[in-house]
């Protein structure tokens, strides 16, 4: 397999984008993403797409071909793919995308991330699809209660709290702040997070991000075309994918996503790197309990010491190991299937040296892309 | 939703569970295929106990139901089995561990001019 | 020797006060209570109705009964408030209690007497050796209109009964009066029932009661005194009382079986719950009376002999106990488990 290195990204402003449809989204992030690495179009090869469910939210399917037709890439016939796991659609699309290059199938291809909610249906029902429909949504286990039941456990056994928790969401939140393109970027205090309403115990309003509309995207290319396009590519080292039993109830143990530990150790194996030497990371806070488990399950401290990380400002921009830069899912707003590609663009951007205002010195990140509660994790490592 | 809602109400009117006499294990919702043995299963039907224990819980204030809030809980079946119901109960008294068992429910229904979604929930013991 | 092999019931643990009925109508409670004798009454929760209660006193049933589902050969179900106007009770029943497909079935009604109707129909396919058990059902979850007389009583609750030979109580004979008439009634798509006040009762309510009662007595020889106990359908603390005493029989023998003035009255289960709570203290050859009666109007009367395989059946917990086993609430969230209040 050979080398493949990021060398173009774009991505729209996340939020509730009342103006811009299913098509103005992604046709905005690629053109972007094309500018960024100074293509015309007629380059690319191939196209992924990761797209939770435009059935659902706004009656489309085939919806790689309605994005290889707006982007001018029918044009060429190119093969164009959609891919699906819930809101690790876009981890999934990175990852087809970089087996295309990696095995010499493909030296140029773009790959995004699009998701339109705000135009039909209740955003939250439809996102807990993710889940097992017939047997957790059936009962009235929406994705909020599901991961109510992870964090109601984790702080019985190891005692998180509910202020670690929100803890998370300040953080987060501070960090969108130098964000242009996230939802929210105004900073909230710990008592706003306990002060606001219950969603599902012990998850209140402010645990949990909020389902909205965006894309992104990014173009990868075989490692000698990219040192030909741009001087400063981003290596993808390893993007690792693994699968869980998709309701929580089959879990072997409920604290820990099996998934996430899987697709990270295999990642770090063939990147030949540890923990430890992951110098800025985005990871999957779709609640704040989420980006707790993660840092344990990534292995950036044990279980059961996910609080601890945050409450000594370890996974702040300036701490050991800077989590969510860019503000996360919380603050960014989750774009459900631009999600993963989102977390891509933003570890680029780090390593590139232009995450201007929220910089962090690092050589090599990580990003976390998570499906449902767990049934899918993609873990992509990129260094410099 | 009609066919759908009819092919499991034999396992959702009563805990119908799948049993694999090859591994041993119990699974609830029923399965065609054990996953841990998979062509070297042998799965059978099973009815379960309805008795358990309430492994985690939350009380969800925005969700389906039209009621009041809802309580959900992952329980373990005395057979060793996980799953997850509503729990009807007073908020204040669930607590991590306490016995429960299985009841007859009504869970929704399909608008007002829909089927009635009956199935099981639990209740203290 | 056929009758009640096996019996469970179900009541739903919320309970209103009458007091709290009174004070949004701004009425007098002690007053109320003095005239009904009804003290509260019991209210589904929101995610209980007919069918799901008719399944917990079934379960119950068919667990002390000792028997195969698979034995049931037929299954009738009487309410006046079956969860759908077109689609049976009894299949839902049948499919929670596994019975399979072979089995007699139908919906009942017959206002409160649909419950010893189906005991009638279960008795007769026993004895004519159509089925070996047959599950008679009686229950409720009775809607009032607001600011009516009937809101201090219409309740909820459900008793079933496995009918069949080797009985732990004899159904030794029944009886039934019937006739056209209108006290009580309640027109397709009304939500709630109409009916006739007083005339509620010597036309309606004690001449079929009464009638039935002497009905069953002349027609098979018996006497007051051949009867231990004795329930009739308890709409409320007072008819039931009156009934006795205008049959001459004592009042003491009703007690037991009066449980209208802690649930209220279940209708369909009404005159059950009071069998099943004489059930739960009886003795081998004691004899019970049973008069139910259903609006529009008729009455069934049975006599029940208790046999000695009473002593070995499981009878808690009983009636009472779970008549003690309740919460209370407010007139807002009776509302709102009524579904009369919705989002």
């Amino acid at each position: 397999m050979r080398r493949v290195a990021v060398v173009g990204v774009g991505c729209t402003k996340f939020g509730e984008l009342w103006d811009k449809s299913f098509r103005d989204l992604f046709i905005e992030a690629g053109i972007e993403a094309l500018e960024d690495a100074d293509l015309e179009g007629k380059e690319i090869e191939a196209l992924y797409v990761g797209n939770m469910s435009a059935g659902r939210y706004i009656g489309q399917e085939h919806i790689s071909a309605l994005i290889a037709d707006y982007s001018g890439l029918a044009e060429f016939n190119i093969p164009a793919t959609r891919v699906e796991a819930a809101d690790a659609s876009g981890g999934l699309a990175l990852r087809e995308a970089y087996l295309a290059v990696a095995s010499g199938l493909h030296d140029i291809v773009i790959t995004g991330g699009v998701e339109k909610v705000s135009d039909v249906g209740d955003a939250m029902e439809i996102l807990s699809c993710s889940a097992d429909q017939e047997w957790e949504y059936f009962v009235g286990a929406n994705l909020p209660a599901l991961y109510a039941l992870i964090a109601r456990l984790h702080m019985e056994r190891f005692g998180t709290t509910e202020e670690d928790l929100a803890l998370i969401a300040v953080k987060n939140h501070r960090n969108a702040v130098k964000n242009p393109k996230a939802q929210f970027r105004g900073e909230i205090s710990v008592k706003d997070v306990l002060n606001s309403p219950y969603v599902a115990e012990p998850l209140k309003l402010l645990d949990c991000a909020s389902i909205c509309d965006g894309a992104s995207a990014v173009i990868l290319a075989s490692e000698d075309i990219a040192k030909k396009i741009t001087d400063t590519p981003v290596y993808i080292k390893a993007c690792c994918q693994a699968s869980d039993y998709i309701a929580l109830h089959s879990r072997k143990d409920l604290l820990t996503m099996t998934s996430v530990v899987k697709a990270s150790r295999n990642a770090y194996k063939i990147a030949k790197i540890e923990p430890k030497d992951v110098q800025v990371a985005e990871v999957h806070d779709v609640f704040t309990i989420a980006e707790i488990i993660a840092y344990e399950d990534l292995g950036f401290c044990k279980k059961g010491e996910g609080a601890k990380l945050i409450r000594e400002g370890e996974t702040e921009i300036g701490g050991k190991i800077p989590v969510n830069t860019s503000g996360g899912l919380k603050a960014c707003g989750h774009a459900v299937g631009a999600t993963g590609i989102r977390q891509a663009v933003e570890i680029v951007l780090q390593l590139r040296g232009d995450a201007n205002g929220r910089q962090v010195d690092a050589e090599t990140g990580l990003a976390l892309n998570i499906g449902g509660t767990g049934a899918t994790a993609v873990v992509t490592i990129f260094s410099r | 939703m009609v066919p759908r809602f009819w092919r499991k109400i034999k396992y959702r009117y009563n805990l119908i569970g799948s049993y694999c006499e090859n591994c041993g294990n119990y699974f609830y919702p029923p399965r065609n295929l054990c996953p841990v043995c998979r062509r070297k299963g042998k799965i059978k039907e099973v009815p379960l106990s309805g008795t358990g224990r309430v492994l985690s819980y939350t009380v969800v204030h925005q969700g389906e139901n039209e009621g009041k809030p809802y309580i959900i809980a992952l329980i373990e079946l005395d057979e060793g089995v996980r799953l997850i119901s509503q729990l009807v109960c007073n908020p204040e008294d669930v607590e991590i561990g306490m016995r429960v068992k299985s009841v007859f429910r009504k869970y929704g229904e399909d608008g007002k001019e829909g089927i009635i979604y009956y199935g099981t929930k639990f209740v203290p013991i | 020797m056929i009758g009640i092999v096996s019996y469970g019931t179900y009541i739903p643990k919320y309970r209103i006060k009458v007091e709290e009925i009174a004070r949004i109508w701004g009425e007098n409670a002690e007053s109320i209570k003095s005239g009904l004798g009804v003290f509260e009454k019991s209210v589904p929760d929101i995610d209980e109705d007919t069918a799901t209660i008719a399944v917990e006193a079934s379960r119950e049933a068919l667990e002390r009964a000792k028997i195969n589902a698979k034995e049931i050969g037929a299954i009738f179900v009487g309410s006046e408030s079956h969860p759908y106007a077109v689609k049976p009770t009894a299949t839902i029943v049948g499919e929670a209690l596994g019975v399979g497909n072979e089995y007699f079935s139908a919906d009942l009604e017959f206002a409160c007497k649909a419950g010893t109707a189906a005991m009638q129909i279960c008795y007769a396919m026993v004895k004519a050796e159509m089925i070996k058990y047959g599950l008679a059902i009686g229950a409720d979850t009775a809607q009032a209109r607001p600011s009516d007389a009937l809101e201090y009583s219409a309740s909820a609750g459900g008793v079933a009964l496995i009918i069949g030979r080797d009985p732990i109580a004899e159904i030794e004979a029944t009886y039934s009066f019937t006739s056209d008439t209108p006290d009580f009634w309640r027109r397709d798509l009304q939500k709630y029932p109409s009916h006739g006040g007083r005339f509620t009762g010597l036309p309606a309510y004690f001449r079929h009661v009464i009638s039935a009662a002497r009905g069953l007595m002349e027609k098979y020889g018996y006497n007051l005194n051949d009867f231990d106990f004795a329930v009739f359908h308890q709409p409320n603390a007072k008819f039931p009382i009156r009934a006795a005493r205008m049959l001459g029989i004592d009042t003491k023998k009703i007690e037991q079986g009066l449980v209208v003035r802690y649930i209220g009255n279940t209708y369909s289960a009404s005159s059950l719950m009071g069998l099943a709570a004489i059930l739960d203290i009886a003795k081998p050859e004691q004899r019970i009376l049973l008069v139910s009666f259903g609006s529009g109007a008729g009455s069934d009367a049975f006599s029940i002999r208790v046999t000695d395989k009473i002593e070995n059946f499981e009878r808690n917990p009983s009636v009472w106990d779970k008549i003690k086993h309740r919460e209370y609430i407010d007139y807002g969230l009776y509302l709102k488990h009524r579904d009369m209040i919705v989002r």
